[in-house]
């Protein structure tokens, strides 16, 4: 699998041959694999009315937004639709052309629609006070803009909690050059969350009780569990962080399928949704995240997933068993089912506490098993921002590291134990410098994402065995071991495609009661699975798509160094149920301002014990995943708990943008508005 | 000090910080919520035993709260206690927040009336604390501490012991309460959450008088310790 993403495509390579290789890579791994999988004749009573999208083409587009009663659980309950559907139809639309889209606001409040990951002037974004009014009760709004890309997006309403309770539908954008991803036939996956509650509710009862929904927390019975199985000292140990923290292990998901039933293009999991393909076709998965709060796991089993886009742009294809898709992700997949074969397309929550499913086969009768969920993950050390129990650092000499500044949320953590961290002594023979993440001080370039050893300040660390010479190592790629002595001069700042270099700061406005927890080792979120997925390849030897997979499909757009950097830490107190950015609110902070042409990079530093998923509008998000040449495109990046990510911006689209955690009750609080100019 | 007034201060310096903020670009971050709850409503098992309930609501936003706690108990006409407790509500750190009001103890008579200073909040290990300054008219003075835990059993079978102590600056002879420590308390309560709004309970509470408090009960001929076992329920919304 390494060998995927090792090789580099040439994008002058035609698209025939880019083809044969991934074909037959997929080809051989769906072979092996498909025989695990047994189809049964599908019951006769279960899966009467599989809904599948509907789908709108052209050039001009009216819409209406209009209340609907809908019912996913036995219960009725009101809905805001798009033409009566939900989710609403999908658009599809082709490259270079001018697309118009008459939005007509049916509800008794204001509405909007946001065109999720498209490049548009500013006042055609659709958010509601930057350079749009809104769509008022009655009235109709006409879109209008050229499309001038391709690949899968979404849109949504950005309206008050609208999003949350049916408006949103997915866009597929044909290319104006012939798609460099073969296949024989599409379908779009919408993933979404549906509660009966109103949302307004679901927010009001999180800020009374932020663990409403959840009921996974740890109980005396898994506490004698524990003990029976690691004895009554590692247990107290293991448990006197979170105590002392005031923090819960368990806390994965806001809100849960305690409330929410997931739906698959509109189909709850009783019903399903089923796809039919037909003997070796090639088929395209074209997966959207229009989830309010949910993020979710994706599996085939049986099938190898090739995973061919992200955020609507091509990517060099990764070869994988199951991939996290966050808020507002959108990844497209092709896969090469056998005929006469039924796959489940399986989406389970990140928390566990609900999946919702799709039949994909070549036979409408057959149905595939649904597998049952995975474990349920727990937090670890490391999600709070410290790496230490799991540091495996026997080879180094860290006699004179301080310890002080890895402390999290000072004051709020006394009595932090250490005792359990394993740091050998005094030699270090192979130490292993691919797995380390120092980021910090004068290392510029380096990239260590496997280890997290906090912000800079390691007086007395043995250097002296790393083969580096001394003080400059700017530039530096330890996971190649290669230096770029031509780039290396870029000083300050780390090189573009490698992240940050800079030291973690937390700023005075992260401190006060509006923020429970501070990662002062942020470690690198690029191979990190993330919570609940990292454990897979090992278990059940299962790929899991990271984002360190990512490389661009086409060369770097903007092959710029960063002139600056933005550091931004996500930050919130759970248990107050408050969320922000640098600890200050969106109602009380300033924009963001960015120069209009300016190439810069933006890190986000994540605080919380939650994953992140953060949406810039207006520009791409050039993930920096280690290929400076290839850097990836994104509208929506996952920060993982406790971690850091880096991505360059070039500020090519002047006006007022929205930049927000796509978590919808995150966003009031976890956002910022950016002004280009 | 005029109790109606002082209501009206704080409600004025609540309304005054308060920022009404507008929905934008999505939900509003900080609405107006408030939240009331019925901590304790139960009754002795012996028919002989009080009828007992503890409540608290507040209203406001994030940072800015008004905050309202009433406890009583009635056994008889005779044997009454009532006290509410109007405060201001603020957070001072990630945990914790101060609260500063009024309190009134309606019965027994003669009432009360005390100023509040106090701290409010969960300390490590999850311990609910709430702990409090009264100073009162001619130079009285009180102090309360609370702690409270909740162990989980099951996800929705919880058992929750807490303790109290209270205690006073001098005797205050006409309603039986002597200087220094005056009582302490401790309660085990299993409750059921049948939804997370409703849980009824079953518990044993356990009051000791001590030092003058408890001298002054004796030459009254009362108890100075009482165990009793409870039902109750719990709510809030």
């Amino acid at each position: 699998m390494k060998s995927q993403y090792m090789i580099k495509p040439m994008i002058q390579t035609t698209n025939s041959e880019l083809n044969n290789s991934r074909r037959r890579f997929v080809f051989g791994a769906s072979a092996m694999l498909a025989l695990m999988s047994i189809p049964f004749p599908k019951n006769a009573v279960a899966n009467a009315l599989s809904q599948s999208l509907s789908q709108l083409s052209g050039k001009v587009f009216d819409l209406s937004i209009d209340y609907k009663m809908v019912n996913f659980t036995g219960k009725s309950a009101r809905a805001t639709v798009v033409n009566q559907l939900l989710p609403a139809p999908l658009l599809r639309w082709k490259e270079g052309e001018t697309v118009t889209l008459r939005v007509k606001n049916n509800l008794d409040h204001d509405s909007s629609i946001h065109w999720h990951g498209i490049i548009l002037p500013t006042e055609m974004d659709g958010v509601p006070g930057f350079s749009f009014d809104g769509i008022k009760p009655g009235e109709t709004f006409e879109y209008q803009f050229t499309v001038q890309q391709s690949g899968t997006y979404w849109y949504h309403s950005h309206s008050g909690y609208q999003e949350q309770i049916g408006l949103f539908g997915a866009i597929v954008i044909d290319p104006a050059t012939p798609d460099p991803v073969i296949y024989d036939r599409d379908y779009v996956i919408m993933l979404s969350d549906w509660s009966d509650e109103a949302p307004e509710n679901i927010y009001a009862k999180l800020k009374k009780q932020a663990d409403y929904y959840n009921y996974r927390e740890r109980t005396v019975m898994d506490f004698f569990s524990d003990v029976d199985k690691n004895g009554l000292a590692n247990t107290w140990n293991a448990r006197s962080m979170w105590n002392n923290a005031r923090m819960s292990d368990s806390d994965i998901s806001d809100v849960t399928g305690s409330t929410y039933t997931y739906l698959m293009n509109g189909n709850p999991p009783q019903q399903g949704w089923q796809g039919l393909f037909k003997q070796g076709e090639k088929v395209r998965l074209r997966f959207i995240n229009s989830s309010a709060m949910t993020i979710f796991d994706v599996r085939i089993p049986g099938l190898k997933m090739s995973v061919v886009a992200s955020d609507g742009q091509n990517i060099q294809p990764v070869s994988v068993d199951e991939f996290r898709i966050g808020v507002a992700e959108t990844y497209d997949v092709v896969i090469e089912p056998e005929v006469d074969n039924a796959y489940c397309i399986f989406a389970q929550s990140i928390d566990r506490t609900g999946f919702t499913v799709g039949n994909l086969t070549s036979d409408a009768s057959l149905h595939a098993p649904i597998p049952p969920m995975d474990p349920r993950p727990v937090l670890g050390h490391s999600d709070m921002g410290m790496d230490m129990s799991g540091m495996d650092m026997s080879g180094m000499d860290m006699s004179g590291m301080d310890h002080s500044k890895m402390a999290m949320g000072a004051g709020d953590m006394p009595s932090m134990d250490h005792s359990k961290m394993d740091m050998g002594g005094g030699d270090m023979p192979s130490m292993d410098h691919s797995k380390m993440a120092m980021g910090g001080g004068d290392m510029p370039g380096m990239d260590h994402s496997k280890m997290a050893m906090g912000g800079g300040d390691m007086p007395g660390m043995g250097h002296s065995k790393m083969a580096m010479g001394g003080g400059d190592m700017s530039g530096m790629d330890h996971s190649k071991m290669a230096m770029d002595a031509a780039k290396a001069t870029v000083s300050g700042l780390g090189l573009a495609g490698f992240g940050s270099n800079n030291e973690i700061k937390h700023i005075d406005t992260e401190f006060g009661p509006q923020v429970d927890m501070r990662a002062d080792a942020p470690k690198s979120g690029l191979h990190d699975p993330g919570i609940g997925l990292r454990d897979h390849q090992q278990q059940f030897n299962r790929k899991v798509l990271t984002y360190g997979d990512i490389k661009g499909l086409h060369p770097t757009y903007d092959t710029r160094q960063p002139s600056r950097e933005i550091q931004l830490h996500l930050t919130g107190n759970m248990n107050r149920y408050m969320w922000s950015v640098n600890g200050v609110k969106f109602m009380d902070a300033a924009p963001l301002e960015f120069v209009y042409g300016e190439r810069l990079r933006i890190t986000l530093v994540n605080d919380t014990m939650m994953t992140h998923p953060m949406h810039l509008h207006g520009m791409w998000s050039e993930l920096e995943t280690g290929d400076a040449d290839f850097i990836p495109r994104k509208h929506t990046v996952l920060v993982q708990p406790g971690s850091k990510i880096s991505y360059l911006v070039t500020a090519d689209a002047k006006g007022q943008w929205a930049y927000h955690c796509h978590l919808l009750f995150h966003m009031p609080g976890m956002f910022r508005k950016v002004v280009v100019k | 000090m005029n109790k109606t007034n002082l209501m009206a201060l704080g409600l004025l310096s609540l309304s005054a910080t308060l920022t009404s903020s507008a929905v934008f670009a999505g939900g509003n971050d900080d609405p107006l919520l408030t939240k009331v709850m019925l901590d304790q409503f139960e009754k002795g098992v012996d028919p002989q035993d009080p009828t007992q309930f503890s409540a608290q609501a507040w209203l406001g936003y994030d940072l800015n709260k008004l905050w309202l706690k009433t406890e009583g108990e009635y056994s008889n006409s005779d044997k009454q206690d009532l006290e509410i407790q109007a405060l201001y509500s603020k957070p001072i750190a990630p945990y914790w927040d101060v609260q500063f009001g009024i309190k009134t103890d309606i019965k027994p008579t003669p009432n009360r009336n005390w100023a509040v200073i106090g701290v409010q909040g969960l300390a490590p290990y999850f311990f609910d604390i709430d702990a409090a300054l009264f100073i009162g008219e001619q130079g009285r003075t009180a102090m309360r501490v609370s702690a409270e835990y909740e162990l989980l059993i099951t996800q929705k079978l919880i058992l929750t012991p807490e303790v109290e102590v209270n205690l006073f600056g001098k005797d205050d002879a006409e309603l039986g309460i002597g200087s220094g420590l005056s009582d302490v308390s401790a309660g085990l309560r299993l409750r059921y959450e049948i939804v997370r709004e409703f849980a009824p309970y079953i518990g044993v509470d356990w009051r000791q008088k001590l030092g003058n408090t408890a001298d002054y009960a004796r030459s009254e001929g009362e108890d100075t310790q009482e165990t009793q076992f409870v039902i109750g329920f719990s709510a809030w919304f």
